[in-house]
């Protein structure tokens, strides 16, 4: 673990130049999620009211969830 | 036991009043354009999803179509071995979906996928002291369903037999003492294979079955969605006719009296 990175979806990640959890989403893939997504960092959901202000330090754990096909 | 019936047959389990007696899973879908129809087919009360990691949520997806069919969709904590898995896993679901209902399911292992009771009850005191309506996947144990049912689960939900199997209700005996144990609804959830299967669990008093490798596996999804449907509706008029008592001698229908001399 190094203390430039996050780790996103299991992913080694390098930390934004502003280390938001909204700036990080905002690099995904398919852009920051609009609905149908949740957050949790450490082991704690973030509501998505919350993104803009939560810091992100080197080392925090960020999973990003959908619903998928499942019984 | 039908306290949480209404006249009409629709039934609450906590916040939610559901109409059809069928809950389909959507796990194992050859393809997500089959869902319209077997929506159409197999009427389902609830639809279950689970809560995968993602990089991108494109339009037209898995809950786009379920919402534009009025499902209501019932997220669960499939996957979890702990807890506390399963307790965040719920969070994240009311978080990403504005649910307030979860499928509780905490395995012991991944061979057998059978239910964990000591790790499932106490998730199941978690999630309820946080405002969660829990239906909790469980055992066929009529004791460990009342301990669940204690807690304050709106729902218990039973294998018949393990999940994916098809073996169908392995324990008839087991299930119907279960029903007769608790005053929530009892959804028989795992081991469905086909119609006759899940007709029996509403004959032996459940409310419900959910059912998801039995339709989604199917040589025809679509088709055994209906045959589905049908068998519960066959099960529940049955539960409410009252069936005969099983008899170790013949007893004839016909009048014994009054045959002819030949």
């Amino acid at each position: 673990m190094h203390d430039s990175t996050v780790t996103l979806n299991g992913e080694q990640v390098l930390l934004p130049a502003h280390p938001t959890l909204v700036v990080l989403l905002a690099g995904l893939p398919g852009g920051l999620p609009t609905a149908g997504v949740a957050v949790a960092v450490d082991g704690a959901v973030v509501p998505r009211g919350d993104w803009a202000h939560r810091p992100l330090r080197g080392g925090e754990s960020v999973e990003v969830v959908t619903a998928v096909q499942g019984g | 036991m039908t306290e949480h019936v209404s006249p009409d047959g629709a039934w609450d389990v906590g916040r939610q009043r559901l109409g059809t007696r069928l809950l389909l899973g959507t796990g194992g879908l050859p393809h997500l354009g089959l869902l319209p129809d077997l929506l159409a087919a197999a009427r389902p009360a609830a639809v279950t999803v689970s809560l995968r990691r993602t990089s991108s949520v494109r339009e037209g997806g898995l809950l786009d179509t379920l919402t534009s069919a009025g499902v209501p969709v019932l997220p669960n904590t499939a996957g979890c071995t702990t807890a506390r898995e399963a307790v965040l896993t719920a969070r994240l679901a009311r978080e990403a979906l504005g649910t307030t209902w979860v499928k509780l399911e905490v395995v012991g292992d991944e061979t057998t996928l059978l239910p964990d009771a000591v790790e499932l009850l106490a998730a199941a005191r978690e999630l309820v002291a946080e405002g969660f309506d829990v239906l909790p996947y469980t055992t066929d144990d009529a004791v460990l369903a009342r301990r669940l049912e204690d807690v304050g689960c709106v729902a218990v939900m039973p294998l018949g037999s393990p999940i994916g199997s098809g073996q169908g209700v392995l324990n008839p005996y087991a299930i119907e003492t279960l029903v007769a144990s608790v005053r929530v609804p009892v959804v028989l959830d795992a081991g469905v294979g086909t119609a006759s299967d899940a007709a029996l669990a509403l004959e032996l008093g459940c409310t419900a079955v959910l059912a998801a490798s039995a339709v989604t596996r199917a040589a025809d999804p679509v088709a055994m969605g209906a045959a589905l449907a049908a068998a519960v509706e066959a099960g529940r008029l049955a539960r409410g006719a009252g069936r005969i008592p099983r008899a170790t001698t013949a007893r004839a229908s016909s009048p014994v009296t009054g045959r002819a001399f030949l």
